[in-house]
């Protein structure tokens, strides 16, 4: 038996699991029209390589991983791309991204699979195909797999199979342990042979009894060496660093991942996904999400990547009085709208209603209990951090450690001036690295710019030598041609603008006519802003010519 | 659209805080009552009132609103502290000029709940004792000790009226708290034992019926502790604080300093200990802050009981300490999760 | 009496020892301010300040010549930032705020004349005599010096919109003062 270790704070909040955990996983349905969005996973989007009208199959790839840190796209069923464009997603901006649209034919035809002889075949190459075939982290983050199955420079002594699952609500990862147990623990051996780990443990909270036994019989029958750890129930216990510790007692560094102290941390899902696409050739085109919350029957869907939530509540049976969709658990998930299709981080739909999730009361001003720094995994002094967030005093919140906050919602649950902590330092934390950019553009610019006055300067410099120079070998000549070159340059000028002018007369009409009074009114306004611009550069430019 | 996180329902609030506190001061207070009479009722209540109206009007002058702010509890916890406090038969003047500078200047000037960097019970102690010194030392008399035990409506007319009750004069009533007899005494080159013999308010440890109203106190905090309501550094510091600083004083001079025993069975030390220097919201906020915080409030109490110019010391030590609060955190950050130990 | 004395001389000398060790270790070890404000100030080069560029306006406020609140592009922060780093007041910024826009060439129209390159103080735009010039968008700062020289208009600002990777969480709504 393994001995756990203690990860400090937590919180035990009611668990909410039996509602979607009784009833297996429920086959998957094919909408009409999927909406795929390229931008799944960390990093870089994916590149669409389809066009619209192009007929597509299950299993294909619509849209190329584009660079290093990036994943590939498919089409999780058959039929014909209608739309590349913009579409609302699942994120808690609401602002919507690049997504393409598929309408299915209802036939489900899949495309060609190829299953990989992974144990003979060079671990780069495997990896390559990890990537040509989607897999991404199924536990929330979506950092594309192939990267994390690099161990690179870092060894890799452990490798953690993520059975958590510590959010209330949530039983995807449950309901799979149980019901497909060894494509989980396959998918394990995959991971193990590619990062060379020694010791493989899945670490699953003791309150999912029956996916411990199903994996614990699963290793048995396929005879591998993985330990299967009951972790004492306790969120946030299934985070990375969190369930680093209580298996290894390792802590991990501030600012570090696991990775970086020779553990690496896979979803079990993340496991079956990989166990499908290298023995059976499949993409991620479909995860197991939770309908759960206010709906009359809370379950596991498979679900193909696409389907617009509110389509899956709606299989799941809507009820009266909803109030929304969270995706993800009540302590990390955001909103989304109903249109937002299920994406590869998406393990849970939480419908809301007001009962279950009555309205936040009035905040209050900090007592400085200290509660939350109680049950901070992260040790932080949250009542600081949110002093400072709140005072946009973004120096001192880094230096308590703003960054190490995982924005697991402890604090926030356990306030008792019910303060929204973590949406203070998600401002924070957003307004720093907004900050950083700009400041990064800033120092590109000065360097640009010095850079110019640095060439300006030695123009000038050169003009001057070498027209001494000139003025000294060529004395005697006329030095008329100077001005004719310069007539001849203005007159070019002069007959290019011309023809500018006739093309843009030319060109002009075309979105000029039928314009509405507002859009006349805001032509109007540009041109004013334009008049305006150009008398203050006039201005603001004078001093440049003296120099 | 905004996005939250944590939609789950809270599992606590600012008043269910509040209303524990008042819960585990219960016990002090009824033995207070058994102890010393009816005063102390009259006086918490007269008190909640003064407060819940003084947050109010310093509410509606600020432009906050006033349902969730008056619910909170926090008014009534500082009128409770303040009301045990001071003697239990204070006029009702006396409690009105207290809560006045409590609630209005300690708490509201500062910007209300949460942003008070004294406790305002406290600064409601200390202008009294500052302005009222000779009516702050009548304190009751205990029951068993009272030359007359004034019924509920004698306390009510004492309070609110000035007058006593027929054929009673006031030195029947009141007395000397323990800590004011030694000082006295001792002013009057008397030594120790000398005092002790001479007056009858000592009891076993401390001082007849209080030492129970501290022991009330001590079960009442230890409550809090159990609730989570209060870290148990603080009072554990604070009453080792006492304990150490009047240890060394007493082992100095046998004749002149009160043992640490006694100084500990006060009840301003036991309440001092649990609910005020407790108080979260001037005090400090890291762990290893608050031993610091707890033990430099105890050590200014007994010193300033030895040498100061006032028979107790709590309330001056807890607002010095809360002064120095932010220096204190800012020093005793704790180490965050990943970052080298050191 | 004399005890009050010492117990006060005590504590102050206590509490100077204290300040006085705080201030050598938290000490800030100095550079030249012009850079300080430089290193401020946005780098959009734009000139509506007044001086050509933002270290000659670095350089004036340094020597006391310049106002801080003339730089439109650093808006009410940089002022701040300023003010912070001078010791003196915040004052309201000379100018309306305008939303962060970059320049656009309408590929069409251009003639060619690279007037707009000798204008771009970062040189963000691409382009030869006679061929159509285009602005490098992720150099571009926003200036829009180079839209009045274009002899026939074809350069245009467009404001960013927010979009996914631009996104930021916005300040949460304090609750406390209103209305019951
Ligand atoms: S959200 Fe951040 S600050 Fe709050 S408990 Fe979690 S890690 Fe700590
Ligand atoms: S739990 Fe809330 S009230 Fe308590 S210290 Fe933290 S932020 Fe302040
Ligand atoms: S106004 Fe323009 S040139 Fe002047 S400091 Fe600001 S960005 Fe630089
Ligand atoms: S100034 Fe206008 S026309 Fe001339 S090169 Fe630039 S964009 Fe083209």
């Amino acid at each position: 038996m393994r001995t756990l270790h203690r990860f400090p704070g937590g919180i035990h909040p009611e668990e909410h699991k039996a509602e979607s955990s009784a009833r297996p996983i429920h086959a998957p349905f094919i909408p009409n029209r999927l909406f795929i969005p390229m931008r799944q996973h960390i990093g870089q989007p994916a590149k669409p390589i389809v066009k619209v009208g192009d007929k597509v199959l299950k299993g294909q790839m619509i849209g190329q991983a584009d660079g290093y840190v990036s994943t590939a796209v498919h089409a999780s069923s058959s039929g014909v791309v209608t739309g590349i464009g913009l579409h609302a997603v699942a994120h808690p901006s609401g602002l919507p991204d690049l997504c393409i649209t598929i309408d299915t034919d209802g036939h489900d035809t899949w495309t060609e699979l190829q299953p990989l002889d992974w144990q003979s075949l060079d671990p780069a190459a495997v990896r390559g195909y990890v990537r040509d075939l989607g897999i991404a982290g199924l536990g929330g983050a979506v950092f594309p797999s192939s990267i994390k199955l690099d161990p690179k420079n870092q060894p890799i002594h452990t490798l953690i199979l993520n059975g958590g699952e510590c959010e209330p609500w949530i039983t995807c990862d449950d309901r799979l342990m149980r019901e497909r147990a060894e494509e989980v623990l396959q998918g394990a051996r995959i991971m193990q042979h590619l990062l060379g780990a020694q010791t493989v443990i899945a670490g699953i909270e003791d309150n999912k009894p029956e996916a411990i036994a199903a994996m614990q019989a699963a290793a048995e029958k396929l005879g591998l060496q993985i330990e299967i750890a009951a972790m004492p129930t306790r969120y946030p216990g299934g985070g990375g660093k969190q369930i680093t510790q209580t298996l290894t007692g390792l802590e991990t560094p501030s600012g570090k991942l696991s990775t970086d102290i020779g553990v690496q941390v896979f979803n079990v899902g993340t496991a079956y996904a990989l166990a499908r696409a290298i023995l059976h050739g499949e993409p991620l085109i479909s995860r197991i999400v939770t309908v759960t919350g206010h709906v009359l029957g809370p379950q596991n869907y498979e679900t193909l990547i696409g389907t617009p939530m509110g389509e899956l509540v709606m299989h799941a049976g809507e009820r009266e009085g909803t109030t929304g969709l969270i995706m993800g658990g009540p302590m990390m998930g955001f909103d989304v709208q109903p249109e937002a299709p299920v994406v590869k981080a998406t393990n849970c739909v939480l419908v809301k209603s007001a009962e279950l999730f009555p309205p936040k009361p009035r905040e209050l001003p900090c007592i400085r209990c200290t509660e939350c720094a109680r049950v901070c995994p992260a040790q932080l002094q949250p009542q600081e951090l949110y002093w400072f967030a709140r005072a946009k005093n973004f120096g001192k919140a880094q230096e308590y450690n703003l960054f190490d906050c995982i924005e697991c919602g402890c604090c926030s649950y356990v306030c008792p001036s019910h303060i929204p902590l973590v949406d203070y330092y998600r401002f924070a934390k957003s307004e720093i690295w907004a900050r950083e950019k700009e400041k990064h553009a800033a120092d590109i610019a000065r360097e640009r710019h010095e850079f110019r006055l640095f060439r300006l300067e030695r123009e000038k410099k050169e003009k001057a030598e070498r027209l001494a120079a000139k003025a000294q070998t060529k004395k005697a000549e006329a030095p008329t041609l100077t001005t004719d070159e310069q007539d001849a340059k203005k007159k070019l000028i002069a007959e290019a603008l011309a023809r500018a002018q006739a093309k843009k007369a030319g060109v002009a009409p075309k979105n000029t006519d039928n314009l509405t009074p507002e859009q006349c009114a805001e032509i109007a306004e540009i041109e004013a802003r334009r008049a305006r611009i150009r008398e203050m550069a006039k201005k603001t430019i004078e001093p440049e010519k003296h120099l | 659209m905004t996005a939250s996180t944590h939609t789950l329902p809270p599992n606590t609030s600012v008043t269910r805080v509040m209303t524990l506190v008042l819960a585990c001061l219960m016990p002090g207070v009824l033995v207070y009552v058994w102890q010393f009479g009816w005063g102390i009722v009259i006086n918490l209540v007269w008190a909640s009132l003064l407060a819940l109206g003084i947050e109010a009007l310093a509410l509606r002058l600020r432009g906050y609103p006033l349902k969730p702010f008056l619910t909170d509890g926090s008014a009534v916890v500082t009128a409770w502290l303040l009301a045990l406090s001071i003697p239990p038969l204070a006029p009702w003047w006396m409690t009105l000029v207290g809560m006045i500078f409590a609630i209005g200047v300690a708490k509201h000037l500062y910007g209300g709940l949460g942003q008070n960097i004294f406790n305002p019970a406290m600064i409601g102690f200390a202008v009294l004792i500052i302005s009222f010194p000779v009516q702050m030392t009548q304190w009751s008399a205990p029951l068993s000790l009272a030359g007359h035990a004034p019924n509920f409506t004698e306390s009510l007319s004492l309070i609110f009226a000035d007058t006593l009750p027929d054929g009673v004069n006031l030195d029947a009533i009141i007395s000397a708290t323990p800590l004011d007899t030694v000082r006295t005494g001792l002013m009057q080159q008397h030594t120790l034992d000398e005092i002790h013999g001479a007056s009858r308010i000592f009891g076993q440890i401390g001082g007849v019926g209080s030492e129970w109203v501290a022991a009330a106190y001590l079960v009442g905090g230890i409550a809090l502790w159990a609730f989570r309501i209060v870290p148990w550094q603080v009072p554990v510091a604070f009453l080792a604080g006492i304990w150490l600083t009047a240890g060394f004083l007493h082992w100095f001079d046998t004749g002149r300093y009160a043992a640490p025993w006694f100084q500990i069975a006060m009840p301003s030390s036991m309440l001092g200990a649990f609910f005020i220097a407790t108080d979260p919201v001037s005090g400090s906020t890291t762990p290893k802050g608050r031993l610091i915080f707890g033990l430099g409030a105890g050590f200014l109490t007994v010193i300033i009981r030895a040498f100061g110019g006032y028979p107790d010391g709590v309330a001056f030590s807890i607002l010095l300490m809360n002064l120095c609060v932010p220096l204190i955190d800012a020093w005793t950050q704790p180490r965050v999760f990943g970052t080298a130990k050191d | 009496m004399l005890t009050a004395i010492l117990v006060m001389a005590g504590i102050a000398i206590v509490l100077g020892a204290v300040l006085g060790y705080a201030a050598l270790r938290y000490k800030v070890e100095g550079d030249p301010l012009v850079e300080k404000i430089d290193a401020i100030l946005p780098q959009t080069q734009c000139g509506q300040c007044g001086y050509p560029g933002c270290k000659p306006y670095a350089t004036a406020i340094a020597k006391g010549e310049a106002d801080i609140n003339k730089c439109p592009p650093g808006g009410e922060e940089g002022v701040k930032k300023l003010a912070e780093l001078l010791g003196v007041e915040v004052k309201p910024l000379d100018a309306e705020p305008k939303p962060k826009a970059v320049a656009f060439i309408d590929e069409n129209l251009c003639i060619g004349c690279t007037l707009c390159i000798q204008a771009c103080p970062v040189d963000a735009i691409l382009g030869a005599a006679k061929q159509m010039h285009t602005i490098i968008a992720s150099e571009c700062t926003g200036c829009e010096l180079c839209v009045a020289p274009c002899p026939v208009d074809c350069i245009s600002m467009v404001v960013l919109k927010e979009d996914l990777p631009h996104w930021k969480w916005k300040y949460p709504v304090f609750r406390i003062k209103q209305a019951a």
